[in-house]
């Protein structure tokens, strides 16, 4: 037939109405665009105008239609009424269920509030969850990072008051060669796309340092296949490299580092630490007078090679540690995976582009010191890293020596290099201490977490015990500066370092995917006393939908989804800035709730008013806040200063000024969101920018100016490993003196990671990574999603599957120092060649999530954390060694070592689980 | 037998650029939600919780390894969809005349109305890019968001396919490379865009950017020390370092 075509209507009605609110697909939180249609919703897209993902959305964003619909979503308040982890619950009203919670908590917080142990997962109104613990009085709160990447914070933190993530990012429109470490690609991830567009699109050059080679190191230029945990080698033999070569940044180092600064060798208990005038200032050489001089006095030129009174600087002993053969390339080499000739080509090129392509803006400056700049001179050499670093035992070490390549090319805050968000930079030292003190009917003496300065800031009980169930800020893990959710629920059954009574948690599937040793974790929960009770006597959980979690508590306190709820995404948390901007944003209901569920936050305030918290109720004990987004509205941190910085006072105040009751309105009006630029001025060199340090003082996020140095040499650690060699009056016990002295070493150096130790017998290196359409478990219960990655094989290099004669649709049993578990692989070559990987978390137990029981996630999908385990293997000493960090207390989830031995293929991957009752019932089908 | 057009005003379509494209599969779910609500029935899901759940995708991301002899093994993070062909097999196969493509922009549609689901079209097309509608029963392909690249209801700036609006890494570009001076033919012109099979004879509009050559490491010298540091010792080294400042 002749060609003919059809009339078409080619401008069809899109939507009712668009509703712009910020997505929780993942940790990312995008601005986006939900579309409805008679009241529902039909259609998500990014928002053009946020700040985060400027219109473009990810996968899981674009599903989210198909997570305010699925079938797993919790209905009603649940009371288990079955043995705990059957699945067995009734259904019962709010009224009964906010009872039950009161008369748990009620008694503990007049006798013992350190016994409830309230934790809460991916949560992202920690300043908000975090003030409700306070309030109630136990020392035992935090939120997940102990398990995800605290290693990156706090050493971010320490070192150069920020870190990669949500703290900073690089200067994606100037950075020329950009060098990403071990990321985990759900971390930040519309950012990092749209940056890795932007740098391909001008053409520069990414390098990937990673054993594996999927998503963002597919399209990097180099690939470095690294093995796992020798990161921090190969990053101090760059170092070495450039050391050796004079390609440092010196001016950069002896303006905003502690480089210059004299480390005391006396024999006292200042030995080591930084000498200090009598004021309390840092000291320094000033090459000008020869003589000694505060850090910060105007004109002070301060000298890298002073040597005062025996005292030599950082800088000497810097390069005294690196340029030690022990760091050259060739040492490194075979431990790594990375040739020697690979490395020095990396650090000339870094080298090359640091210094031979320094980039110059004609931007006029103000120094900290008062000094005048007429230009910005930037290093355009960036680095991103993430949970592949930091998830090792030497993680913290590791993540400092990343900081400490960035410091000697000069290329933290200039252009071209990486670039803090608001509310960074901020030095350690104007974060909070931890507090711990508890007492019958009283709030906690202050924040839980905090970054300790010295021994004096553990949370220890009067006899030097752990005050903390998860041991947080104790010697066993001095710096744990998000809390060790991970240990929790082993700590709370073994009675270490007492017993408690009631875990509260929030969203965090700890009887699954978030907890090492899952087998172990679930008979913990399970396991009762000699009387019959429940080792662990009560088990509250919010979830807004029926993870593996939900079966096993005694109470559900169901959540809503994301478009059904207030949130609000704040300075006073976890940001959502970029360089160039202070923002913050909100959530709110776009679509009403068709089940009896309610936003946690707002049950948290509820539970609060009935427990007469303090901060909650007034003298009168009449409640504050009504829910949630009363509180964001009305709360106040600090006078003028709460929740969120836009719109307050009469609407046109940023960042400081009186509680405004038409704010969430003005966010919503406005996209959902709040933005304050940073002054042309005040856009780099902000830790010492004077015009930066203004503005942050007066959009409320400091009350005085806080300039610093970077910390090159780290006197909190210097202060622990004192106390380790004997001084001061805080003392470790025996058993970890020696450890402490080795991993508390104020300069960043590498160990091995403590899961060699047990590796004999055990070859291979076996890791996880998320996929950039899952995020955690929350994706296989996403119709769309869970058709993407429906499945999760573990992959094989090349030598290792040619060795064991693999073939396609072969299984394997992997076995580790903790257990073994059988599954299918596949083979993949661009893979560093002793380790094995697989998708993180799309392993299910039958029964949850509302898949049916042969759901290929419930049969063939399998989890590694069965092969982990939450201590180290016993040592004869009658100690509990956690499987951290023995700094910050994260989960080394990545030492895993393991052997691979081809099987007959099973009915199904093991090990098997009984499965689960579903509480929403049924084949979960719509 | 259904006939093409003799020639098209213009030839949208896209360009995918396989050096950019970290294959995050937004522009998977991107185009299911745009067309699960718009053009046409619905893209359905069979079994969306079951044990072998499969629906209708319009776009998918495949990642292929390569294993160049003298490099590492590499990823490519192939997506597909309908590339629109000038010669689109799948036009003149079509029995009813519901396959057909768009004389003012070449866009290769098909009209459910007159499609019989026969599956001659999916057979016909040598990408793989069309799906049958379990649930509808009809054909489903890449409409290239017809319904919204000239939708006086969008925002101008929106009036382009979803999967190029919601693409993270910008490695999908839209617009007419029937125009030798639109950004999407110089963009082709400068990074070699090539035809997908071209030995089938579709002459697809759609091109791929290859992926730039990889694991060549820059050509810079080694770094030279500044001197002997093993026989001069740290002083040595401090000395003529501190030159420099």
């Amino acid at each position: 037939m002749t060609h003919s075509q059809p009339a078409l209507d080619t401008s069809p009605p899109v939507s009712d109405e668009i509703r712009r609110t910020t997505c929780y697909m993942c940790a990312c939180r995008c601005g986006i665009n939900v579309h409805l249609r008679s009241g529902k919703v039909a259609y998500i897209e990014g928002n053009r105008d946020h700040p985060v993902n400027k219109g473009v959305l990810c996968a899981k964003g674009a599903s989210g239609i198909m997570q305010v619909t699925a079938p797993s979503r919790l209905r009603a308040p649940l009371r288990r009424v079955g043995p705990r982890g059957s699945g067995a619950f009734e259904e019962i009203s709010w009224h009964e269920a906010l009872q039950i919670a009161v008369d748990w908590l009620e008694p503990l917080r007049e006798s013992a509030p350190e016994k409830l142990a309230f934790f809460t997962g991916r949560d992202q109104s920690q300043s908000f969850t975090s003030f409700w613990a306070q309030g109630f009085g136990t020392p035992n709160y935090a939120a997940h990072g102990g398990f995800c990447s605290v290693n990156m914070a706090a050493a971010g933190i320490y070192t150069i008051g920020g870190a990669f993530w949500e703290f900073g990012q690089p200067d994606w429109d100037r950075t020329r060669l950009f060098v990403l470490f071990g990321v985990a690609e759900d971390h930040d991830s519309n950012p990092i796309k749209i940056g890795i567009g932007k740098l391909k699109q001008r053409g520069a050059r990414i390098i990937g340092v990673n054993p594996v080679r999927t998503g963002y190191n597919g399209v990097a230029d180099d690939w470095l296949g690294i093995t796992p945990g020798t990161d921090g080698l190969l990053i101090l033999a760059l170092v070495h490299e450039l050391l050796q070569a004079g390609r440092i940044d010196l001016d950069y180092l002896a303006q905003f580092t502690d480089a210059p600064c004299l480390v005391d060798a006396g024999d006292g208990p200042g030995r080591g630490l930084l000498l200090r005038d009598k004021d309390g200032k840092i000291l320094v050489i000033d090459r000008t007078t020869g003589r000694p001089a505060p850090f910060d006095r105007k004109g002070v030129r301060p000298d890298l090679g002073a040597t005062y009174r025996g005292c030599r600087t950082v800088f000497q002993h810097m390069a005294e540690r690196y340029l030690a053969p022990e760091y050259g390339p060739d040492a490194v080499a075979a431990r790594t995976g990375i040739t020697a000739a690979r490395i020095r080509a990396l650090a000339a090129e870094l080298a090359q582009v640091a210094f031979d392509q320094a980039i110059t803006l004609d931007q006029p400056w103000t120094d900290f010191r008062g000094e005048r700049h007429q230009t910005m001179t930037g290093r355009p050499v960036s680095f991103h890293a993430m949970r592949g670093v930091s998830a090792h035992s030497n993680g913290f070490q590791t993540c400092r020596a990343l900081h400490l390549l960035q410091m000697i090319l000069g290329s933290v805050e200039v252009p071209g290099g990486f670039r803090f968000k608001p509310p960074y930079p901020k030095p350690f030292d104007a974060h909070p201490v931890p507090h711990a003190r508890s007492a019958p009917g009283s709030p906690l003496n202050g924040p839980h977490l905090g970054f300790p300065r010295g021994p004096e800031h553990l949370a220890l009980t009067p006899d030097g015990a752990p005050a903390r169930i998860d041991k947080a800020f104790s010697w066993e893990n001095p710096m744990s500066a998000h809390g060790l959710m991970h240990m929790v629920i082993a700590n709370a059954h073994a009675g270490d370092p007492y017993r408690i009574d009631t875990l509260f948690f929030y969203m965090a599937n700890m009887a699954w995917n978030s907890s090492m040793n899952t087998e172990a974790i679930m008979g913990m929960l399970t396991d009762k006393d000699a009387a019959g009770d429940y080792k662990i006597p009560h088990i509250i959980y919010s979830d807004a939908y029926a993870s593996e979690m939900v079966a096993y508590a005694d109470l559900i306190l169901p959540d809503t989804t994301y478009l059904e709820r207030h949130d609000c995404i704040s300075l006073l948390d976890r940001p959502i800035c970029e360089a160039e901007a202070a923002a913050d944003a909100i959530r709110w209901p776009v679509i009403e709730p068709d089940r009896d569920v309610r936003g946690f936050q707002s049950v948290l305030v509820d539970l609060a008013n009935r427990l007469q918290l303090p901060g909650f109720v007034d003298d009168e004990g009449r409640a504050r806040y009504r829910d949630y987004a009363d509180y964001i509205v009305n709360h106040e941190r600090r006078p003028g200063v709460g929740p969120l910085m836009g719109f307050r006072g009469d609407g046109g105040a940023t960042g400081r000024g009186a509680p405004n009751p038409d704010q969430i309105r003005r966010y919503i009006d406005n996209g959902g969101f709040a933005l304050a630029h940073i002054p042309d001025e005040a856009q780099f060199f902000k830790p010492w920018n004077a015009a930066y340090q203004d503005w942050a003082v007066g959009i409320g996020l400091f009350d005085t100016p806080q300039p610093y140095l970077f910390s090159i040499w780290s006197e909190p650690m210097r202060r622990f490993q004192l106390a380790a060699e004997g001084h001061g009056d805080r003392q470790p016990p025996d058993h970890l003196r020696d450890r402490l002295k080795a991993v508390m070493d104020p300069m960043p150096i590498w160990y091995a990671p403590f899961g060699d130790d047990a590796a004999d017998g055990y070859p291979l290196h076996a890791l996880t990574q998320r996929p950039m359409a899952m995020y955690h478990s929350w994706g296989s219960q996403n119709a769309w999603l869970r058709q993407i990655h429906g499945v999760n094989p573990l992959y094989v290099p090349t030598r290792i599957w040619a060795a064991q004669g693999f073939d396609e649709g072969d299984w394997a049993r992997v076995t580790s120092p903790n257990g073994e578990i059988t599954v299918p692989v596949a083979h993949m070559a661009a893979l560093n060649d002793s380790t094995l990987w697989t998708w993180n978390a799309i392993g299910k137990r039958k029964g949850a999530w509302a898949l049916d029981a042969d759901a290929p996630e419930a049969t063939r999908g399998f989890l590694l954390n069965h092969l982990i385990s939450d201590l180290l293997p016993e040592r004869g000493d009658g100690l509990r060694w956690s499987n951290s960090d023995p700094v910050t207390g994260q989960a080394a989830w990545f030492d895993l070592r393991v052997k691979i031995e081809k099987v007959a293929a099973p009915d199904e991957a093991q090990p098997v689980f009984p499965p689960i009752v579903s509480p929403v019932g049924g084949k979960g089908r719509r | 037998m259904t006939q093409l057009p003799a020639r098209t005003e213009k030839k949208l379509g896209l360009v995918i650029d396989l050096d950019t494209c970290v294959g995050c599969h937004a522009c998977v779910t991107a185009c299911k939600g745009w067309n699960d609500a718009n053009y046409g029935a619905p893209l359905s899901d069979q079994d969306a919780y079951g044990a072998d759940p499969s629906g209708t995708f319009l776009n998918r991301v495949h990642s292929y390894e390569v294993q160049p002899g003298d490099a590492a093994a590499q990823i490519i993070n192939f997506p597909r969809s309908c590339l629109h062909c000038e010669d689109a097999p799948c036009v003149t196969v079509c029995p009813t005349g519901a396959s057909y493509k768009r004389s003012q922009d070449g866009i290769v549609l098909v009209n459910e109305d007159a499609c019989i689901g026969c599956g001659l079209c999916a057979w016909a097309c040598p990408y793989g890019a069309r799906e049958l509608d379990r649930a509808a029963g009809v054909m489903k392909k890449c409409t290239l968001c017809v319904d919204r690249i000239y939708n006086d209801n969008l925002p101008e700036a929106d009036r382009e396919p979803a999967c190029v609006r919601t693409c993270p890494t910008h490695a999908r570009h839209f617009g007419d490379l029937g125009d030798p001076d639109s950004d999407v033919s110089k963009l082709v012109a400068a990074r070699g865009g090539y035809d997908l099979m071209p030995e089938q004879g579709t002459r697809p509009t759609n091109k791929y950017l290859p992926p730039r050559p990889k694991d060549r490491p820059a050509e810079i010298s080694v770094l030279a020390p500044l001197l002997d540091v093993k026989a001069t010792g740290l002083a040595g080294w401090l000395d003529r370092i501190l030159e420099k400042l």
